[in-house]
């Protein structure tokens, strides 16, 4: 592919396309950072060997990748012209996000029901990682649900179309990267930790 | 008939689209060439204060605990009847080496040449994102200030190294600088980190998306490629500095234990227990050896394009070149065990680092010969660029070879936080890096500021430099291997170390020397703004495409229409031409070849 082609809002749709990715690649090297220095402090003499992940996180998976799949939806919807279920997937998708950041807090709860806080006396650094890991995890699902509203918004004014939809689209990738390092996140911890 | 008026007066103001108010053309500007100037005057400004913390802290060590005058009145009540505290020196050894590293050769450096050169040498009218550009300027002045506020809180900034091992910067009682100081450093990098993620990125989709036609990739210059792959290296590998930062505010502010241990401050048991700093050593140079080369490569790109420009000969294996720099990119993210060989390491491990540090000197030794043979036979031009670029492959050299010796876990753990270690990074990352940053300087003022720096100034800049440069350093090497360890605040307590009293006032006397000279430097840039020969459009008969544009600045950087590529960047002294380079917007001629390069 030569990208020295095509017109300047060619180029400049690629190069923002382009920007999110090398973007993610960032995101991803901070959070290989927390997973490696959990791999590294699984040989502390403290580190819990028979925790378990607290139910609630399951749930929040399969949420969170229902909410992919509805943004998907809602893709496809608008790029035929079907306003209205376009629409209904993106309120949809919106929804799941909220139940999603629910759910992980009352994952927290069940791990502070263990006797487990995040810092302090009570803390246990194994504990701490899945805290710090989620709350960043969580920070990123609201970057993406901003996104979302912005997108929500734009839709309902009607800014976008099949051929003009380079926001849309850029928010859809955004929202498919939280929802793989979730997924990533969670199998990491389950097998690993 | 007046609706008619209205679309003509819109037309115009769309020709007329550069035509700007005083804030949006210079304070909040989204205009590539603007912007690498606001980042090259900040990175001069934190550049002086860096370099005049570097002269406080010499004349302590040259003549410890001796009243000093200029003490007494730059740092107030951190010295006593004009005698430099101690934590005081240990806060401007770690903010020195904050602000050279990151605000001088990160930003200074690749925010000026990135953000200059690339639209104007790709041949594009901006970055992609001006407003992205824009935000990470502002966002780095911003980190930069709360940088500065941290050396006037009440108990000093932050004194645990550039490094910031925790125990000392993760309790913050554990000394002076490791409250509020460290607080506002954290603060102050997690800004920086931002920018230059934000600065990373634009430049990385520039480079690949908005390329004029013909321009391919192997037809771009040197320079380009070296802030490509710098973005690259810096998009890597700032982030997992921001995971290290985030934990180690974790436990700073919150308690937690991920870098702690079984601590006792002033007879108090602190509850944290099982973390181990070394946890974020790793996470450190994970960043912090990447890092390093985040500061060479931009200067080495900058040295290649210069040294073929004025040597009026093609860069020599152009191709080798870019290898090499993609393998030293490569390499850079797999040697960071090196800084930790004392750390407790598995010799093993060591042995593991140990290799792949030494494979860096082959890409090394592979752009050093390029250089040199560049030069080979050349019609030299002797201006100060160059002059500063033969510097760059000089001091290159001379602190490469300690880094094979330092590069070895065997070898290195005799020298290991000596002043060996000071000579060799500062000489290979720090001196090389400054040369390259003033060499791009001498070179590429012209483009920015429409004038000529004056040339016997910039001779004799050079020239007191280079020879306190190495008067500095070279003598480290010695009192290195003699023992003498870095950060002391004063080595009169150890008599083993007396002899070597004499070579510290030796080192200070150049290093004050080097410094003040910097004054004509700084002169010769502010006054040749106003008063500086007027630039001709392409004053070193460059090929490269930043010398088609016209001296005055204009949005957009071409007039008309962008020029088209059909050659490569290196076409000096190719036969069958009546001048001694070929732009690159220049048509093959009939029959004409392209260089196979």
């Amino acid at each position: 592919m030569d990208l020295t082609q095509g017109t300047t809002e060619e180029k400049h749709g690629r190069a923002k396309k382009m920007m999110l990715w090398f973007g993610i690649i960032s995101l991803i090297m901070s959070f290989m950072g927390w997973t490696s220095a959990f791999i590294v402090s699984s040989s502390r003499p403290d580190w819990l060997t028979d925790f378990r992940l607290p139910n609630a996180f399951i749930i929040s998976t399969v949420v969170i990748v229902v909410s992919s799949i509805t943004f998907l939806l809602a893709k496809n919807a608008l790029k035929k012209g079907q306003n209205k279920a376009t629409s209904l997937w993106l309120l949809v998708t919106l929804a799941l996000g909220i139940i999603f950041i629910y759910n992980q807090f009352s994952g927290f709860r069940q791990i502070i029901d263990l006797g487990y806080n995040f810092t302090g006396p009570t803390s246990n650094v194994t504990m701490s990682y899945i805290y710090l890991i989620a709350l960043v995890h969580i920070l990123h699902v609201v970057a993406g649900l901003i996104c979302l509203l912005v997108v929500i918004y734009n839709h309902f004014k009607q800014r976008y179309s099949a051929t003009n939809m380079l926001g849309f689209e850029l928010a859809t990738t955004f929202w498919h990267f939280i929802d793989i390092l979730w997924v990533y996140l969670f199998l990491f911890l389950y097998f690993v930790g | 008939m007046s609706a008619h008026a209205d679309t003509h007066a819109h037309d115009d103001d769309h020709g007329h689209h550069h035509k700007e108010t005083f804030v949006t053309k210079y304070i909040f500007s989204q205009d590539h060439k603007m912007i690498a100037k606001q980042y090259l005057v900040t990175g001069t400004i934190m550049g002086v204060i860096g370099i005049l913390m570097s002269m406080m802290f010499r004349m302590q060590i040259a003549w410890p605990e001796e009243p000093n005058v200029l003490f007494e009145a730059l740092l107030g009540k951190w010295a006593p009847g004009g005698v430099m505290d101690a934590d005081i020196y240990l806060a401007l050894v770690t903010i020195h080496g904050t602000i050279m590293v990151f605000f001088v050769l990160t930003a200074g450096l690749s925010g000026t040449f990135s953000n200059l050169l690339i639209p104007l040498q790709i041949g594009a009218r901006d970055m992609a994102s001006g407003f992205l550009n824009m935000v990470s300027y502002w966002l780095f002045f911003l980190s930069s200030i709360i940088m500065l506020i941290s050396l006037f809180v009440e108990a000093g900034p932050a004194a645990a190294g550039w490094t910031i091992y925790p125990p000392l910067s993760a309790l913050p009682m554990a000394q002076g600088g490791s409250g509020m100081g460290m607080t506002l450093w954290l603060v102050s990098m997690a800004i920086f980190i931002a920018s230059s993620l934000l600065g990373s990125l634009n430049y990385v989709v520039t480079v690949l998306n908005l390329r004029t036609k013909g321009m391919s990739m192997t037809r771009l210059p040197l320079t380009i490629w070296a802030f490509f792959v710098t973005a690259i290296i810096g998009i890597v590998s700032f982030p997992v500095l921001l995971s290290a930062a985030l934990l180690l505010i974790m436990d700073r502010s919150f308690g937690t234990s991920f870098f702690l241990s079984d601590i006792f401050i002033q007879g108090e048991v602190l509850h944290y227990q099982g973390g181990s700093p070394v946890l974020f050593e790793h996470l450190f140079w994970f960043l912090g050896h990447p890092e390093v080369y985040i500061v060479i490569l931009p200067a080495m790109g900058l040295v290649s394009e210069i040294m073929a420009s004025n040597s009026r000969k093609p860069i020599f294996g152009y191709r080798a070149m870019i290898t090499s720099i993609l393998a030293i990119a490569f390499l850079s993210t797999i040697v960071w065990g090196h800084h930790m060989f004392v750390s407790g390491m598995n010799p093993f491990l060591g042995s593991v680092f140990t290799f792949t540090t030494l494979l860096i000197a082959i890409p090394s030794a592979v752009k050093a010969f390029n250089w040199i043979t560049t030069l080979w036979k050349g019609n030299l031009q002797m201006n100060p660029a160059m002059l500063f670029s033969i510097g760059f492959v000089s001091t290159f050299i001379t602190g490469g070879l300690t880094g094979i010796i330092l590069g070895d876990s065997a070898l290195d753990i005799n020298v290991h936080d000596t002043y060996f270690v000071i000579a060799h990074f500062h000489l290979v990352m720090g001196i090389s890096a400054l040369y390259g940053m003033f060499a791009g300087i001498y070179h590429w003022y012209p483009k920015m500021y429409g004038r000529m720096l004056n040339k016997n100034l910039g001779y004799i800049h050079f020239w007191i430099t280079a020879v306190c440069a190495y008067g500095v350093f070279f003598p480290m090497h010695f009192i290195g291997m003699a023992g003498l360890p870095r950060r002391y605040y004063t080595n009169s307590n150890f008599p083993l170390f007396d002899d070597l009293a004499n070579v510290n006032v030796v080192i200070t006397i150049f290093a004050l020397i080097g410094g003040v000279v910097q004054l004509i430097y700084l002169y010769n840039f502010f006054a040749s703004m106003y008063y500086g020969k007027k630039a001709e459009q392409n004053p070193w008969k460059a090929t490269t495409l930043e010398w088609t544009t016209p001296v005055e600045h204009v949005h957009g950087n071409w007039p008309g229409e962008i020029p088209h590529v059909y050659r490569w960047a290196y076409d000096y002294s190719k036969p069958g031409h009546d001048v001694d380079f070929v732009p690159q917007n220049v048509p093959l001629m009939e029959g004409e070849e392209e260089l196979q390069h």
